[in-house]
């Protein structure tokens, strides 16, 4: 068996990542819709808001990162190689580590994708 | 009583009926442990074999109507979905025949509306996403070596509700009484009668919503399937790929379909007693419906295109004789997409007038989804790269579906794209786009699907000739029919016009359009006669016969009822190819559960990670009670389309006595023995509660996605809060704020008091203290009784009156939603006390109050957000 000192993977640590992705996405777009709602002004500025979301992406982005790397650390002591398609504990524990890790890279990206409008747009236009 | 009546009295409560006595030579009860057989001794597999056909036969005569098992309503529930996608199709070509020329009358402007609401309605709720349910549930066990899920009277039910709500939608147009406002129905449109009158948009929002019902009822039964019926040794990085999508698709359901029944329960509130959730008038916004709506609508999208791309990743390894390439990388897409898809729904509202930087967000995610996307169609492609590829129909199917979505999903990429969908939005481009993802993410695949599987389903090849026939049929014409779209979108051609005016361009793509569309037709039907036409002399396809490595071709032709012969153990993701003798041992049954022993239906039930044996499941069999379950629950709904309430209530109390009648004589059945001897030396328990057991496991799912229809209820709330000037509007002086703090407070107090004694019944029945339990149960069911009656007599005592502004009416939602969940959590408790005195629950035997202890944490947390909602939210602004 795998354990050790190492994280035991299962499905919830698999769908982390991609679960941070979605916290981050639905907070960002929350508190901008709520700073320019009622849409009236479409001029109205929300450098606050573009702040919050600023850090927020760097939370998240450093969240991800963490078990990106953990993953990929565990999933490389763990005689990292393909294809996970053993039968035993210890190459199932592997498998979803290097899910993970694949997991964690698709999230970075798509929390940098949204973090993108924010970046770039300064109001409520 | 005499013994007599007892026993029969106690098999009829087992589910089973009086004729269903056994011959006495299959020798039930009196069988000696699996684990001493000699599996070499032919007439020790005789016998075994006689007793399992005996214990699965589908029941004979008029009876079989009330088969359980997956492979009958599996079958049922895919030839009902194909009818109803005939006939959608049926639609389709009407109004192909009024677009082909300009100015015609071939139907009238609201008879073509309801033709094309109908289309798109039929295909997107009784044939994409039922589909994957059927076949689902026809293969799922199949694959994972199991005889049958773990709750086939639930996908009984669900199969009579989608064919009940089904017909019911589909045949209000030959009453001219379809609704007329598009598949996604915008308010205020179809929300206020001077713009729709009659009963169209209460058809469509009850009709789909009691399908909705049989969609969650498929999704708990696949996860729990997937999750807990394994076979042993399949661990989850050995699951077929299938599996994978099937519990992230069914995932998704839990999460995609609550949010449109919480805009169901808003919108028919405002069509059935006028409370303004939409009617900007009285401070609703229509806005909130396109957002529950398309939270639903997009993911759907994706619960239609995963399970038939996971089609292909079965069809691909068997034709390329090779395993899949990136197993791994699959995963990634499967999740990966299952996740992205929820951060997508605005972009169907592009433009609607939302802030720019909001658009940004959902474009973001919407170009990110293609990554995940584009992945899987990569390692197909890998995989045909590294393989060598036998030609044959199937993949005929498959690389046309690649092609087609291929092209889908670029045009996709360009309407993710603001600025260009501003140009395009309702016009025939988002036509042919959708069609183009939809026909090659899911048609194309799914007939790929038909001619792979049919030999394991019917027993012989459908033709090769007529095959490649429909393919070209289906792929010219399909092209023929939609690409010209992408033209006359771009032109201008808004999507749901009745007509267009001659000398605007429009009239050749949409003549090339209509000619495509039944040439496509013709290709459907080809495939359809393939299926339907007699082949009585035909020989047999021989046994797994595309040389698959996955278990579902483990099923012998013709097929037995059983499922499989015994229960494999799996140590290879492809144990056909891998796994030396697999389908010899299997048929000689030297695996686990080869027999009937008792003469009960069973299945292995197996550890979420590495499918380690837990419990030995006895499944129900047939039954007429979930079709009397699904009938009064469709009589419900029906009536409440016609205003019918005496009957809708009488209606609904019958419902609630058919779900009870089934629960109490087919659950939670208390086995004969402890534990069984399963073969190979194993001993597995017959009964478990809490989280080892399924039922368990489908509580915390179901809850989950009732979890989620509040969570959108108290979403809605806020969302008035947030687009509101002033969120509660304002009142007299001295007018309490909303329903006050008192009575809400209370029952808050007496919500926790129901929640305590719950939990403490399960903890004194399980200590043997059977007295106290029951006092509080009993005790608890007086309680949930009060709280209920007190949320509501909150907003009655303070004057809210619902139809005048939309804040009166949200607080009343949520109040009215917590009532019924507590009057429910009563229900059961008083369910549980029966269950108590009637012996069938004890301390040892005690799943139904553990079940019903969950529920009522998910009940405490639903009583605490409405209170903070209604109660509290409102002093702090």
């Amino acid at each position: 068996m795998a354990t050790g000192n190492k994280t035991r993977d299962n499905l919830w640590t698999l769908i982390t990542p991609p679960a941070i992705w979605a916290g981050h996405f639905l907070v960002s777009y929350g508190s901008v819709a709520y700073g320019c709602a009622p849409n009236v002004d479409v001029f109205q500025t929300i450098g606050g808001f573009r702040i919050f979301v600023g850090g927020l992406t760097v939370v998240a982005l450093a969240a991800i990162g963490f078990l990106f790397v953990r993953a990929l650390g565990e999933w490389r002591r763990n005689d990292g190689r393909i294809p996970h398609d053993e039968d035993t504990a210890a190459v199932r524990e592997r498998f979803l580590e290097f899910s993970t890790v694949l997991l964690a890279g698709l999230s970075f990206i798509a929390v940098v994708y949204t973090a993108l409008p924010a970046a770039l747009m300064v109001d409520c236009r | 009583m005499s013994d007599v009546t007892l026993d029969r009295s106690a098999t009829r409560w087992a589910g089973q009926s009086d004729e269903d006595t056994a011959p006495a030579d299959l020798n039930f009860g009196n069988v000696p442990p699996a684990s001493t057989r000699d599996q070499d001794d032919p007439e020790v597999r005789a016998g075994q074999e006689a007793r399992l056909r005996h214990v699965w036969a589908e029941p004979k005569g008029w009876r079989y109507w009330s088969a359980v098992n997956n492979t009958e309503v599996g079958l049922w529930y895919t030839a009902t979905s194909f009818a109803f996608m005939l006939f959608a199709g049926v639609l389709g070509l009407m109004m192909r025949v009024q677009l082909a020329a300009p100015d015609t009358d071939f139907l009238t402007a609201s008879f073509y509306n309801q033709v094309y609401t109908l289309h798109g309605t039929v295909m997107m709720f009784l044939f994409a996403v039922p589909i994957f349910e059927a076949v689902a549930i026809i293969l799922l066990p199949q694959m994972l070596g199991a005889r049958d899920l773990p709750f086939p009277r639930l996908s009984a039910f669900g199969y009579w509700c989608f064919l009940i709500g089904g017909v019911f939608v589909c045949g209000s147009i030959f009453f001219g009484a379809a609704p007329e406002g598009g598949w996604f129905m915008y308010p205020p449109l179809t929300t206020q009668e001077r713009f729709s009158p009659g009963y169209g948009p209460d058809i469509w929002l009850l009709g789909l919503s009691f399908i909705e019902v049989a969609s969650i009822a498929a999704a708990v039964e696949l996860i729990v399937g997937t999750l807990k019926c394994r076979p042993p040794g399949m661990r989850l990085n050995l699951m077929p790929l299938y599996a994978w999508y099937v519990l992230v698709v069914a995932g998704m359901i839990l999460f995609a379909f609550p949010p449109l029944i919480a805009g169901d329960i808003l919108f028919e509130l405002e069509r059935l007693f006028n409370w303004p959730f939409f009617d900007p008038e009285r401070g609703g916004d229509p806005m909130l419906w396109q957002h529950l709506f398309w939270i639903f609508g997009h993911p759907e999208v994706y619960i239609v295109f995963l399970p038939a791309i996971a089609l292909l990743a079965m069809i691909i390894p068997t034709f390329a004789q090779r395993p899949i390439v990136g197993y791994s990388f699959i995963v990634l897409a499967a999740v990966g997409t299952g996740f992205l898809s929820f951060g997508l729904w605005v972009h169907h509202m592009f433009a609607t007038g939302l802030p720019a930087i909001s658009l940004g967000f959902f474009s973001a995610a919407s170009e990110a989804v293609a990554i995940p996307t584009a992945v899987q169609i990569f390692v197909f492609l890998a995989t045909l790269l590294a393989g060598r590829v036998v030609r044959a129909v199937p993949m005929l199917f498959v690389s046309g579906a690649l092609a087609i979505f291929v092209i889908g999903g670029l045009t996709g990429v360009m309407v993710a794209l603001a600025p260009f969908d501003w140009q395009a939005h309702d016009t025939y481009f988002v036509v042919a786009h959708l069609h183009y993802v939809l026909l090659g993410g899911m048609l194309f695949p799914v007939v790929a699907g038909v001619y792979y599987f049919w030999p394991m389903m019917g027993g012989r090849r459908l033709s090769d000739r007529l095959g490649k026939i429909a393919f070209w049929l289906m792929f010219v014409g399909f092209n023929t029919a939609f690409l010209p779209m992408h033209w006359s979108g771009l032109i201008g051609m808004p999507r749901r016009v009745w007509t267009y005016p001659e000398g605007i361009g429009l009239e050749l793509p949409n003549l090339i359009s209509s000619i495509g569309a039944f040439v496509f037709a013709a290709g459907f039907l080809t495939v359809v006669w393939d299926v339907l036409r007699p082949r009585k002399g035909e020989p047999y396809a021989e046994r797994n016969t595309w040389n698959a490595g996955t278990l579902e071709w483990l099923a012998e032709v013709p097929d037995e009822a059983w499922g499989v012969r015994s229960v494999p153990i799996v140590t290879s993701r492809y144990p056909l190819w891998y796994q030396k003798n697999l389908m010899a041992d299997v048929d000689m049954g030297r695996f686990y559960m080869p027999d009937a022993e008792e003469g009960m239906r069973e299945t292995m039930v197996t550890s979420v990670l590495d499918a380690e044996p837990v419990q030995c499941l006895r499944v129900p069999g047939p039954t007429f009670m979930t079709f009397w379950a699904a009938i009064f629950l469709g009589a419900v709904f029906i009536l409440a389309t016609f205003h019918l309430w005496t009957l809708t209530l009488i209606t609904a109390v019958f419902a609630v006595v058919a779900i009870l009648v089934w629960l109490w004589r087919g659950t939670a059945l208390q086995p004969e023995k402890d534990q069984k001897d399963v073969g190979l030396g194993l001993k597995l328990p017959l009964y478990k509660s809490g989280p080892q057991s399924v039922g368990w496991w489908a509580m915390f799912i179901t809850m989950t996605g009732d979890a989620t229809a509040f969570v959108s209820l108290v979403f809605g709330y806020f969302f008035y809060f947030t687009v509101s000037p002033v969120f509660p509007p304002p009142m007299m002086a001295g007018e309490e704020i909303g329903p006050g703090l008192t009575w809400p407070l209370i029952s808050l107090g007496l919500f926790a008091a129901s929640w305590l004694a719950a939990i403490f019944a399960r903890n004194t029945n399980s200590k043997g203290s059977v007295g106290t339990a029951r006092l509080l149960m009993g005790g608890g069911v007086l309680l949930s009784l009060a709280a209920s009656a007190a949320i509501l007599w909150g907003p009655y005592v303070t004057g809210l009156v619902p139809t005048v502004h939309v804040y009166p009416a949200t607080v009343w939602v949520l109040a009215i939603w917590t009532a019924c969940h507590g009057a429910a959590g009563a229900l059961m408790l008083a369910y549980c006390l029966a269950r108590s005195l009637a012996g069938r629950m004890t301390p040892a035997h005690d799943i139904d109050i553990v079940n019903v202890a969950l529920y009522w944490h998910f009940m405490a947390g639903t009583a605490l957000v409405t209170t903070a909602t209604i109660a509290l939210f409102p002093l702090a602004v």
